[in-house]
């Protein structure tokens, strides 16, 4: 069972820093959908409702995202609904149930690296930066190659650049985790192809995304991009799949989602 | 800490600790529909509205109620007795124990989805689990209080 | 006939349960209860050699912390099985061995959870780590005995061996199994395992308990057994049973689970120690861990047929594995083959034996089919590779060797089925899937349908066994008050009973209270479980009624100074046509409890039947199963049920197609797993999934009645049987598609990916039937 000693609600991010290396056992708070599930002793919790972070914004540019924003808002979002082929909503909406995903919030899904997490490769493919409060703004990919850093996820941000998109997962149940899910976009020639749910933390598959760059659309180039994600990638077992299943399948779900990118045009 | 928030059209001021879930809270102060199914926020027992939205009260600390509306199954009780006869009348309610949340759901989708498809219900519902009906009993009693063709 | 069977009537109670009143345990919980928590064992198999719990005990707030020195040291069961228990007595309420992850180590009594809590960490436990046993299939042979203690006590020989880890031995043979085997032309063999399930009932288990007015022990439970709950407490507290009273209020689902006392003792020993009321409400972690599970088995099958289809022995092996205590083991295990072996009857030698062990995981215990389900895999997994192999139709083969309405069986022995329309839920199934278009794959995109089907039966009641009494009052106001210690669970059963005593008094059910398990009012009822309440207490209810309605005649009859034979009653006026006299029901009642001489009138009947009259089912799935993963997706069920008379449609309706779910769980997704260390890893809904919406396709119940003589208004059961055949169905569905035979549950993406990479496919176009083994 976990505990919390304090709340704290602070009117200004840094006044949240501030709190939150004040003591190892402070914490901020997400949307708390998983805090129930572990035995944390919490000194002071750090809520940030106070700080307006939950928004989607679409500029011209980009879309933002902030932390406090739930994976429901994604889903019902209507310019997300278009914007890289509706990929983000597909990707938040197997998530558990609609009154779960009113809960989560993009900041704690993605702040906390579950590898497990379906926004994540979707964000991952989609070349999404992060701001953190003190580290300022990071690509996705490099926040979450570092060590783990006390630090606060401000806003997501992604690129309005026209880039196609498809994402597919694997699961057992249908509200369950997913065994494996993978998420692929194409901007003019650049492609990246994100694999998550290995069960660890999605990666970029970036051998097979320069061999598309390079001009692989036969259905024998796909195959071999598909048989690189593979390859390149690691792979490990839990209760959901193992590692060699979840290999065969990151082929297949890669080929899959290379080709509906493809077809998008 | 205290809490100012409105539960079923009541000003309120609750007293909680600041680890305490909106789910306790609600049983404590006899709101006993609101019930807690599992302990990883994936069986939608504690279903409630906040402001609206359906919400699992068992993951939602409480001092985030703070200027809320919450609503439970004992507020829409009218609302929710026309959903509840339907259900009986398919015998789709089982041993009863999900459907308080079940119905919050129901009737929240009622109001946020415009002549939804079959399986935009489907995708609506899912984070209610039931363990009794298998769910087509359900299925056939919200077709009825939507009025979706069967 | 009146026209309350058949109708599609409200549950009683659906309003209320349906918009979340507070009839359920904890709702009724008195102001100030103790809260109860358990300290468990975090390892499979130890000792504990030395405990301490002074710290937790003075902890402010603290009512009591109990070790196994502070608790009786007689064993028990905790099965809700009538007395004498066919499962063993190997259970203290605390024990100093403890026998998995998750055992009760100390019950913790105090002001509010934080506390408990609190005390829980302070207690100091030494534990000498014995070797767990964890593979069911290594117990027999295993160094560690996981009963080794010199007390344990069965109430007759059930083959028990507890040096070698076996619970009991079971074996029914009738003819010659090996010399008929050996006889036939075609032969099937196969090693077929059913997993652990988990009941996964919305409402986790709970109990409140306080001591009365008269001192006596009050326990409100979530049960669905209040009479073995009384007697198990009775005995494991060593108190008169006289001094015990077991309220069962709404319950939110049992599946079984609930037959199996799991926390009534914690709370009462409490209430006995401190005086206090306690309550008791599980988490869904100790839900998953720490209660009971279906029995995981090994089935090893052989088929033996002769050339034109007809199946002439029958041989099944089995190994169950009964976990930390043996609950249930017996019993579940004998199922297996009685509710499988007289499915088909042109066998001339059929035979089920094997064993039941312990190991070092939570106990196993009663779910839904019981056994049958089990047993219902392995053999229409067999039968549906012998029809594979005689290049038969799967649905022709069952109606060549299926046991018809009016014939015996080798295990019948010269007892005749009463009833089946088992030939034409076949028939009725199939049309609905569309069977003879679809048999056995269609192609389309890259995505491959099939079809796939199995039969099942199982009892209604436990023949010689269940005893259910009913009474039924007249009340002063000319309404009835149903009394019976059966236990809606949430099936509607109370309704059902109080349809069929409004059949009988010519009334309607809104004239019948029902007061249902409560052992200081209920008359005798073991409980609802082994599909018996319809068909056991339900005769119970037609033959009180017939009894209350004889005694109204006769009361009648004095009255109007008549004799009884002449009295006609409509349910609403007693009338003698050639005098032209007549009193109301209201009048009766009235003078019935007015005056001096007069006797309230109370209709009484106990009912126990001599057989368990099978309900069977024709299971048809359709499936669509990705090449490419492995991924099946359950497109269609049909399932034709045959529950004799359909006492109410709606109500049978929803109940089968939850069962049908719960089988589409077992065979697609529900898996009990442990660690190497013996740790569950499926404690949660996180990691243990049950279907959800999206996962059951869509699922079409029909109803082809047949009569059983034996039943209420020719009702048998219904409850367990629709739970057997989404296993063998979806498994034979999914070999129809790809070639590959999942022969052990459940049927993941994975399993059926690598069956493919294994041949399936392949195989299976070279026409090698025996693809997949």
């Amino acid at each position: 069972m976990y505990t919390i000693a304090g709340l704290a609600q602070p009117d200004t991010l840094e006044e949240a820093y501030r709190i939150l290396l004040h003591r190892r056992t402070n914490a901020i708070l997400g949307g708390c959908a998983y805090l129930r599930l572990g035995r944390r002793k919490i000194g002071t919790a750090i809520d940030l409702s106070k700080l307006s972070l939950n928004y989607i914004i679409e500029t011209e540019a980009r879309v933002e995202i902030g932390a406090m924003a739930t994976l429901r808002e994604i889903e019902t979002h209507p310019a997300l609904r278009s914007l890289y082929d509706g990929m983000l909503t597909k990707a938040v909406g197997n998530i558990i149930g609609v009154q779960f995903r009113n809960v989560a919030t993009v900041g704690g899904s993605v702040f906390s690296r579950y590898g497990f997490s379906d926004l994540i490769t979707a964000l991952l493919a989609l070349d999404s930066e992060v701001e953190l409060y003190k580290q300022g703004w990071l690509a996705l990919t490099d926040f979450l190659a570092r060590p783990f850093e006390r630090d606060i996820l401000v806003r997501i941000s992604i690129k309005k650049d026209g880039r196609r998109a498809a994402y597919h997962s694997l699961r057992n149940s249908a509200s369950d985790y997913p065994l494996l899910n993978v998420a692929v976009s194409r901007h003019d020639d650049a492609w990246r192809i994100a694999v998550g749910a290995r069960p660890n933390v999605a990666v970029l598959a970036p051998q097979a995304a320069a061999q598309l760059a390079a001009g692989a659309g036969s259905p024998e180039g796909i195959a071999a991009v598909a048989r690189a994600a593979a390859s390149e990638l690691t792979f490990g077992s839990n209760m959901r799949a193992s590692a060699s299943y979840r290999q065969a399948m990151c082929q297949v779900l890669v080929k899959r989602a290379v080709l509906e990118v493809l077809s998008c045009r | 800490m205290q809490i100012e928030c409105v539960i079923n059209d009541q000003k309120t001021v609750l007293e909680a600790n600041a680890g305490e879930l909106l789910a306790d809270t609600l049983r404590a102060r006899g709101l006993l529909s609101v019930r807690k199914g599992c302990d990883t926020a994936c069986c939608g027992l504690c279903t409630v509205w906040i402001d609206g939205k359906p919400t699992l009260s068992c993951a939602v600390p409480v001092f985030r109620a703070q200027g809320k509306h919450i609503t439970t199954i004992e507020g829409v009780s009218e609302e929710a007795a026309a959903f509840a006869r339907l259900l009986a009348a398919e015998g789709a309610e089982q041993c009863g124990f999900c459907s308080p949340g079940f119905i919050m759901t129901v009737l929240a989708m009622k109001r946020e989805l415009k002549n939804p498809t079959e399986a935009d219900i489907v995708h609506y519902l899912t984070g209610n689990l039931c363990r009794c009906t298998g769910y087509m009993g359900q299925m056939r009693a919200v077709k009825k209080y939507l009025g979706v063709a069967s | 006939m009146n026209k309350v069977i058949g109708q599609a009537i409200p549950k009683l109670d659906a309003l209320p349960i349906a918009t979340g009143k507070p009839v359920y345990t904890e709702d009724l919980t008195p102001p100030n209860a103790l809260t109860v928590k358990i300290l468990r064992s975090p390892h499979a198999f130890a000792r504990i050699v030395a405990i301490d719990t002074t710290k937790a005990k003075a902890l402010s707030g603290v009512a009591c912390v109990l070790t196994y020195q502070d608790v009786p040291n007689i064993r028990f069961t905790l099965a809700g099985q009538s007395y004498p228990e066919p499962s063993p007595y190997d259970r203290l309420i605390l024990d100093p061995i403890v026998r998995y992850v998750g055992d009760a180590v100390a019950i913790i009594a105090a002001t509010d959870e934080t506390t408990a809590l609190k005390a829980m960490e302070l207690i100091e436990v030494h534990y000498e780590v014995y070797e767990p046993v964890l593979d069911f299939e290594q117990a027999m042979n295993h160094s560690s005995v996981v009963h080794p203690e010199p007390d344990l006590f069965c109430n007759y020989d059930i083959g028990m061996n507890k040096e070698r880890n076996i619970v009991c031995t079971h074996k029914i043979e009738v003819g010659d199994v090996e010399a008929e085997l050996k006889n036939c032309d075609v032969m099937v063999e196969n090693t077929y395992y059913t997993q652990a399930q988990s009941h996964a009932m919305m409402e986790t288990y709970r109990a409140v308990s306080y001591l009365d007015h008269a001192g006596r022990l009050v326990v409100i439970s979530s049960t669905q057994i209040p009479f073995h709950v009384r007697r198990q407490l009775a005995r494991a507290l060593n108190l008169p049973a006289s001094r015990i009273r077991v309220i069962k209020p709404r319950i939110g689902g049992g599946f079984g689970g609930k037959q199996t006392g799991a926390v009534e003792a914690f709370a009462a020993i409490v209430t006995l120690n401190t005086g206090k009321p306690a309550k008791i409400v599980y988490d869904r972690q100790e839900t998953f861990s720490t209660t009971t599970s279906r029995h995981a088995m090994r089935l090893t099958v052989r088929l033996g047929a002769d050339r034109e289809g007809y199946i002439r022995a029958i041989d099944i092996a089995g190994l169950s594995d009964t976990g930390a205590y043996g609950e249930h083991a017996p019993t579940t295990f004998a199922v297996v083959g009685d509710k499988t072996l007289p499915l088909y009857n042109k066998t001339r030698a059929v035979r089920f034996h094997g064993h039941v062990v312990y190991t070092n995981k939570m106990p196993a215990g009663a779910l839904r089919g019981y056994g049958a389900t089990q047993g219902t895999f392995a053999l229409e997994s067999a039968v549906n590779q012998l029809a594979a192999k005689l290049n038969m139709d799967p649905t022709e083969i069952r109606l060549k060797n299926l046991i018809r309405e009016g014939e015996t069986c080798l295990t019948y022995r010269g007892k005749k089925l009463g009833s089946s329309a088992l030939d034409r839920c076949i028939a009725r199934g199939k049309e609905l899937i569309g069977w003879n278009e679809k048999y056995p794959r269609q192609e389309i995109n890259g995505k491959i349908k099939a079809v796939g089907m199995a039969v099942t039966m199982q009892g209604s009641g436990i023949a010689g066994i269940d005893t259910a009494s009913v009474e039924i009052r007249l009340q002063d106001d000319g309404c009835y008050t149903l009394l019976t210690g059966s236990t809606d669970m949430g099936t509607g059963s109370d309704t059902i009973l109080a349809q069929m005593a409004a059949e009988a008094l010519a009334t309607t059910v809104e004239n019948v209270i029902v007061n249902a398990a409560d052992t200081d009012v209920s008359p005798y009822d073991p409980g609802s479980y082994a599909s018996s309440t319809t068909y056991v207490t339900g005769m119970a209810t037609v033959q009180a009624a017939a009894d209350l309605k004889q005694k109204m005649i006769c009361l009648a009859a004095e009255l109007l100074a008549t004799t009884p034979g002449k009295i006609d009653f409509d349910g609403k006026r007693f009338r003698d046509e050639a005098s032209a006299k007549e009193m109301t029901l209201a009048k009766l009642a009235e003078l019935s409890v007015l005056g001096t001489g007069k006797l309230q009138l109370v209709g009484n009947a106990t009912y126990g039947s001599p057989i368990s009259p099978p309900p069977f089912v024709a299971g048809f799935a359709e499936v669509e199963v990705d090449p490419e993963t492995g991924k099946v997706d359950l497109l269609r069920y049909v399932a034709a049920v045959d529950c004799g008379t359909v006492i109410n449609p709606n109500l049978a309706r929803v109940q089968a197609e939850g069962g049908i779910v719960q089988g589409i769980g077992l065979a697609l997704f529900e898996d009990v797993r442990y660690d190497a260390k013996g740790v569950m890893q499926t404690n949660s809904f996180m990691q243990y999934k049950i279907p959800c919406r999206k996962d059951v396709g869509e699922i079409q119940v029909v109803f082809e009645e047949s009569y059983e003589p034996t039943g209420p208004y020719g009702a048998k059961s219904l409850g367990e049987v629709v739970i057997n055949t989404p296993a063998p169905a979806i498994a034979h569905a999914i070999y129809n598609a790809v070639g590959v035979w999942i022969t052990r549950l459940p049927a993941t993406p994975e399993k059926v990916f690598f069956g493919m990479r294994q041949g399936g496919i392949s195989k299976m176009r070279t026409e090698d039937y025996d693809a997949g083994r």
